[in-house]
């Protein structure tokens, strides 16, 4: 019966929806392997903690299934799994002191016991632990997690560090196969869970067990993980070791909440080239030709020189001394990147940035429609990607309608005035289509790609001033660098808000 | 001035509290049926001792208040700890309907209890006054245990589980002591009340069975017989026994406190 497998922990199709309909994990698949050292990374609601909850086991997956050392375990209670938590905020027993919190595990413990019954057969039964013996496996703890001396003292004088440790001795006294910790070191202060992080590094080495650790602290995941699994609603954005998370993230999420990093939206141009920030840059990774790519870029590896040295000029609009190095902000035409160097550039200088195919991380965009930001106009329409279109304003506020003077009138009755008001832009790629009568449309520009997409034509059409790109859906056929009007149909404009309008 | 007058208005309050029970233990050293001084003498207290109908009345008292709530405490903590897990619509539906007996007059609960029992049982017996008292008091109990359920972490009960425990196990090792100080004011509470208690006590009683209260409202209504001295030492013993056990209660928190300051200067 028993399979043999190198996983401790196998997570197949979990699901876990919640009363309210919300999948907290949704189709989750993991392997953790023995002795590993696993973080779950996300930020609040990303269902990593869900997740944890299940493979303790007080909360059941809605489907899917869990196994441990290749058996199921899915429908398993916690107090029969070989698992143990160190929770959030310790869940230490106040009623009972140092000792008796962390025997209270051993106590309830039964061994089967081998021995020889009436008739020679051995017979197994479970024994409960002697005495002598909790006190050594405790005292063993006790000294591991250094509050020797602490046996008689009630929980709740003890200091959050204290707490922490006791919560973590009560849960390796029993000798678990797994480890769960639930953002155990949320509580304490910088210094302490500085050391706290590599106490139970030196710990996870010692026990030679499996930790899940569970995290939103990017840096904590990063110094002691072996394996770091992010999160991000209830699904897996990436998984791998803390160097490969870092320097290759798969996507713009990944990317954004491992350290920090300039995020560009660019244009993968071919042979080795990026294009983004208005400049063409040599880069390492390779994808197809015109598709629409991330562009990350570390603030450490953004290298500022002395005008004329570099691929593209700015401005230093702001510059924050950090100790080790000075955190410097260059605006380039609209855009911002942020560079961390030790030379510090007096804010106002004019320099040149200076980036390495090495520095530049190209990810995958998931592509499913175009973004833009833009702006109302007076008329009532929307000015976005170098052009003016004809649009739906009542759509920013529900059950809205407008009166002949071109204000809004909101369902409550107030009246908006939304002229200049931010928005964000949102059109689909099958809503926009394109005209050789230049004035036909809303903006003008050139035809840069055609991708043939087995059924359909992918094209981009760029603007000359900002070099905005319209992404769409055909099955028409156009030549390459034909100069077109792009039409978007008024009901096809998404609009939402970039911020309440101030009343 | 100020000074003055909120010290005044202390003393006058507590004087309007006292007085009466201070005058009562004083008198409860006179023989006279009446207030009259008619000399100092410990008899009272020793015809009480000697009075069958005074002593019956005490244990019956004394047994009823202590079976009641020992009933309405575990009804009540079954039932808080029910409401608390229950966290749908039966758990708030529970919870809601068992604080109308609280606010519900109490004459109301009597005359609809000893209506029952008429109903059901044709009579009213030792049990249905029993039932009367735990009627009563269970609402109190799981109003005193709710509150201490709420404070827990919740946690607590996972952890316990996480460490081995069945959800028993977990229950009445973790769990129950954790709440055990609601638990505890809970049956206080419910020996007080039936104690205290008329109404339901005089709606609900067999023929012939006295307790504190009926005792009083009967000696009250007919005067001729009534042992009033012994009932003024009775009083008096009372008054003195209540203000040993919140003596008592309150060295005990203090010494704890002082405990454990003590432990965390360490």
């Amino acid at each position: 019966m028993h399979k043999t497998t190198e996983n401790i922990i196998e997570l197949t199709g979990v699901t876990r929806i919640f009363e309210d309909g919300v999948a907290a994990v949704d189709n989750l698949n993991l392997c953790v392997k023995k002795g590993e050292f696993v973080t779950f990374l996300g930020p609040s609601g990303c269902g990593k903690t869900t997740t944890l909850r299940m493979i303790a086991g007080f909360d059941k997956p809605t489907e899917g299934t869990i196994l441990l050392n290749g058996e199921d375990i899915t429908k398993l209670p916690p107090n029969k799994r070989p698992i143990n938590t160190v929770f959030q905020r310790y869940a230490l027993f106040p009623h009972l002191n140092v000792y008796e919190n962390i025997a209270f595990g051993l106590k309830l413990r039964k061994d089967p016991v081998e021995t020889s019954g009436k008739d020679g057969k051995t017979v197994v039964k479970n024994k409960r632990l002697k005495k002598a013996d909790i006190k050594a496996k405790v005292e063993k703890v006790l000294k591991m997690v250094d509050l020797e001396g602490f046996e008689k003292r009630s929980v709740s004088t003890l200091s959050g560090g204290q707490q922490q440790r006791v919560a973590i001795a009560r849960a390796i006294v029993n000798e678990p196969e797994i480890l769960l910790l639930d953002e155990p070191l949320g509580a304490l202060d910088l210094k302490m869970r500085k050391d706290m992080q590599l106490e139970l590094k030196e710990m996870h080495r010692k026990l030679g067990i499996t930790f899940i650790y569970v995290t939103h602290d990017q840096e904590e995941a990063l110094t002691m993980s072996d394996t770091i699994v992010v999160m991000k609603d209830g699904v897996i954005q990436q998984m791998g070791t803390p160097t490969d998370i870092y320097n290759e993230p798969k996507n713009a999420f990944v990317a954004d909440f491992i350290g920090e990093s300039n995020i560009f939206s660019g244009t993968y141009l071919g042979n080795k080239k990026v294009r983004f920030i208005n400049r063409n840059f040599d880069c390492l990774d390779e994808f197809e030709k015109n598709e629409k790519v991330d562009v990350v870029v570390r603030p450490e590896d953004v290298t500022l020189v002395d005008k004329g040295e570099g691929q593209v000029g700015g401005k230093v609009i702001s510059s924050i001394f950090k100790g080790v190095h000075y955190e410097m902000i260059v605006l380039i035409g609209k855009t911002e990147i942020v560079a961390q160097d030790t030379k510090e550039r007096k804010v106002g200088e004019f320099v040149d940035v200076k980036l390495e195919p090495d520095d530049i991380h190209i990810m995958a965009k998931e592509f499913s429609s175009n973004k833009y930001e833009g702006y109302i106009t007076k008329k009532n329409t929307v000015c976005f990607g170098d052009g003016e279109f004809d649009c739906d304003v009542t759509q920013l506020y529900e059950g809205s309608i407008l009166d002949e003077d071109g204000y809004l009138i909101t369902k409550d009755g107030e009246r908006i005035d939304l002229t200049d008001v931010d928005v964000n832009v949102e059109v689909g790629l099958k809503d926009i289509s394109i005209s050789d009568d230049q004035d036909a449309g809303g903006a003008i520009g050139n035809i840069v790609s055609i991708i043939y997409k087995g059924d359909h034509y992918q094209l981009i059409v760029r603007t000359d001033e900002n070099e905005e790109d319209f992404v769409f859906d055909t099955e028409d056929t156009y030549n390459e660098n034909d100069r077109v009007s792009v039409i978007i149909p008024k009901d096809k404009i998404k609009l939402s808000l970039k911020a309440e309008i101030k009343r | 001035m100020r000074k003055f007058w909120g010290t005044f208005i202390v003393v006058f309050a507590l004087t309007f509290v006292y007085a009466p029970i201070v005058l009562l233990s004083i008198y409860s050293f006179s023989n006279s049926k009446t207030l009259t001084w008619t000399g100092f003498t410990f008899e009272p207290y020793v015809s009480m001792l000697s009075n069958e109908e005074i002593i019956d009345m005490v244990k019956n008292t004394l047994l009823l208040a202590l079976f009641s709530a020992t009933i309405s405490t575990i009804l009540g903590t079954v039932g808080a700890i029910g409401i608390y897990y229950n966290k749908k619509w039966l758990g708030k539906f529970t919870s809601a309907s068992s604080k109308i007996p609280v606010i519900n007059a109490e004459i109301v609960t009597a005359i609809s209890l000893a209506l029952v029992f008429s109903f059901v049982f044709l009579r009213r017996t030792y049990l249905s006054l029993l039932v009367g008292h735990v009627v009563l008091s269970v609402p109190f109990v799981v109003l005193s245990v709710l509150p201490k359920l709420k404070q827990m972490d919740g946690s607590l009960y996972e952890a316990a589980l996480d460490l081995g425990a069945t959800p028993a196990q977990a229950l009445f090792k973790v769990v129950i002591p954790e709440i055990f100080p609601g638990i505890f004011s809970g049956f206080m509470l419910a020996i007080t009340l039936s104690l205290d208690d008329y109404m339901v006590s005089a709606y609900n009683k067999p023929d012939g069975f006295e307790t504190v209260s009926t005792f009083v409202y009967k000696a009250l209504r007919r005067p001729r017989n009534a042992p009033f001295a012994e009932l003024r030492a009775f009083s008096s013993i009372l008054f003195v026994l209540m203000i040993i056990v919140v003596i008592i209660l309150n060295f005990r928190i203090t010494s704890k406190n002082k405990k454990e300051q003590k432990l965390l200067r360490r």
